[in-house]
């Protein structure tokens, strides 16, 4: 019994506690590039005032913000309509619908991600569709854009949309609607008054688990996204990676988790509060 | 008689290969409490929902006041309706869902505010109107969801089921206070109930249901004692239905029977043995087979106080009726 409660605990300590305070000693070390690894710990304050002083920083999380809070917003524009549809279905149909909404689950991340670049690359399926129908003589290129890093977020964060707005308005009881139908309720106002608030935890639940992962999100940016497309989760690699800036890289990891920490909290206790409501 | 308030013509629904609605031609007076009564999947609920506008006849018409109501929306009819479930908005209180249809037609805030004050206190739930729905007991729910449907002042009232979703003791007050509230206000209530106790005793006329078609309008007493069919003989109480011809019965309620030890004085009679008795208090049901013939139900009032029943099992007794105590049926 105690080794089954111990178990999850060790792993949590060495792969989630021991790490996050390796990170944390690290931010406050010094960069040595002689040094392998290039590190001198200490309890060097720079790091920090660097991510505070230095624009790139702030311009790089102010824009990660806007990027995750539009794709999040897409996402919902997208995401409502199919788990509204979803919810309507006849009851045998939702099971498959449903299926077929995490079925891109099942390939990779990474090769969904590369299915795109082909898609919206200048010589990409897209363009050259465009081409060759002679829609457009000489379309854009949408890869590079923040346009692609919204359409690969909104591609790849849908489904943690469309399930939470799904299983609140599958619990909607229809007959609702139908009493506002009864009241004089046009069905626009009907939606607005009834449906709307009624799916607004779904909309808060799909909404927070788009937009969490969508501010530290590198792949997408890194492999759709432009030179110019400016994302906190791109500069930590690069600080990483490109510049060997250990402490750096650390004090922005560290910075991220704790912005994060305040949607998360949000998240956990609007989950609670619906949790006790049912 | 006016020009009545719903006219229905040739009416039928049906749901995939199921006839729900056969057929239904109806008239309902204004001011009339009318209730449509009829076991489940009698087509009663289709009937209701056609009038309100959730569901789109097949065939036939709905004339609402004079307007034939073909292809307009529910929100778009002059008739309000009262769910089952109340369908009461969890999201919004007592108020809100009271003043919801108000502010669907645009009546002014300081009017909603006198209208909600009104109804609230004509349903007897003043002070509730902070309280949302799960805080309210069942009973204030039902009358939250009546206030609702009342305040918009419709022509019609329909009401799906009521009651059913109360205790016994509850829904014998509130009958007796609906009742009340619709002669008061001189509206018109149409209610669809499997209840036949609820519609014999709130109804000033019913119409009986059976597999999509009405088997028979009237006031209640005239469908208790004059039953059209052996349907609604059988339907409505208790009824002993004796065939006499080839296609001739006769319908005998259990207290048109007179029972007793000896031979009766009466037009009709017949003898046999007590094989059941039902003591219900105020009287007992005996099952009485008679002789060479079929098993018969009579009610007696339990008179005297000494014993229970004034019969007992095995014992055997006399039946009487008059000329005129059954309904000669042909179908």
């Amino acid at each position: 019994m105690r080794l089954v409660i111990a178990l999850p605990f060790a792993w949590l300590v060495v792969f989630f506690l021991l790490p996050l305070v390796l990170v944390l000693g690290l931010s406050f070390g010094t960069n040595s590039p002689d040094l392998a690894p290039p590190v001198e710990l200490g309890l060097n304050l720079a790091s920090f005032r660097l991510l505070f002083t230095d624009d790139l920083y702030l311009a790089a999380w102010l824009s990660s913000l806007r990027i995750a809070a539009v794709s999040t917003f897409g996402a919902l524009l997208l995401g409502y309509p199919m788990a509204y549809a979803i919810a309507r279905a006849r009851p045998q149909l939702r099971p498959l619908l449903l299926t077929l909404v995490i079925l891109p689950f099942w390939t990779s991340f990474l090769i969904r991600v590369y299915a795109w670049m082909g898609l919206l690359a200048e010589n990409g399926i897209l363009n050259q569709f465009l081409r060759w129908s002679g829609l457009v003589r000489n379309p854009g290129t949408i890869l590079g854009t923040e346009w692609a890093v919204h359409l690969g977020i909104v591609y790849a964060y849908l489904p943690f949309m469309v399930l939470p707005l799904y299983s609140s308005l599958e619990k909607l009881d229809w007959s609702l609607l139908e009493a506002a139908s009864d009241l004089g309720a046009k069905p626009l106002p009907a939606f607005l008054t009834v449906t709307l608030p009624l799916s607004l935890p779904g909309i808060v639940a799909g909404c927070l688990m788009v937009f969490i992962p969508a501010i530290g999100e590198f792949v997408i940016p890194d492999l759709l996204g432009g030179t110019r497309t400016l994302m906190i989760g791109k500069v930590l690699w690069d600080e990483f990676f490109t510049n060997s800036d250990w402490p750096l890289a650390s004090a922005v990891a560290i910075c991220l988790l704790i912005l994060l920490v305040g949607p998360i909290v949000i998240f956990q206790r609007h989950q609670q509060r619906s949790l006790e409501r049912t | 008689m006016s020009e009545p308030i719903v006219r229905i013509e040739g009416l039928t629904k049906r749901f995939g290969e199921v006839p729900a609605v056969a057929g239904v031609d109806l008239e309902i007076a204004r001011g009339e409490l009318f209730a449509l009564l009829g076991g489940s999947g009698c087509g009663k609920t289709t009937l209701l929902r056609m009038i309100a506008g959730f569901e789109t006849p097949d065939t036939g018409r709905v004339i609402i006041d004079g307007q034939d109501m073909t292809g307009v929306p529910p929100h778009k009819r002059p008739v309000n309706m009262m769910f089952q479930s109340y369908a009461l908005f969890p999201h919004l209180d007592v108020a809100g869902n009271i003043a919801y249809g108000l502010k669907r037609e645009g009546v002014a805030r300081a009017e909603i505010a006198q209208r909600v004050a009104e109804v609230l206190s004509l349903v007897k739930l003043d002070g509730l109107g902070s309280r949302r729905p799960a805080q309210l007991s069942g009973g204030q729910r039902q009358r939250v969801a009546l206030a609702r449907a009342l305040v918009k002042r419709p022509k019609l009232l329909l009401l799906d089921e009521p009651l059913a979703a109360l205790d016994r003791k509850l829904r014998e007050g509130t009958r007796f206070e609906m009742v009340r509230l619709q002669e008061r206000l001189g509206l018109t209530f149409v209610i669809v109930t499997h209840d036949q106790e609820e519609a014999m005793s709130m109804a000033t006329r019913l119409a009986v249901m059976n597999a999509g078609r009405i088997a028979q309008t009237g006031p209640p007493h005239e469908l208790y004692e004059r039953p059209a069919s052996r349907f609604v003989a059988d339907f409505i109480g208790i009824a002993n239905i004796l065939q006499t011809g080839a296609r001739r019965w006769l319908a005998l309620r259990p207290e048109k029977i007179v029972l007793t030890s000896a031979r009766p004085a009466t037009a009709h009679v017949a003898t046999g043995q007590v094989i059941d008795i039902a003591y219900e208090g105020d009287r007992s049901l005996y099952r009485v087979a008679i002789e060479n013939g079929p098993v018969m139900l009579v009610a007696a009032m339990n008179v005297a106080r000494a014993h229970g029943s004034a019969h007992r099992r095995g014992d055997t007794v006399w039946l009487g009726w008059s000329d005129d105590a059954g309904q000669v049926l042909d179908e």
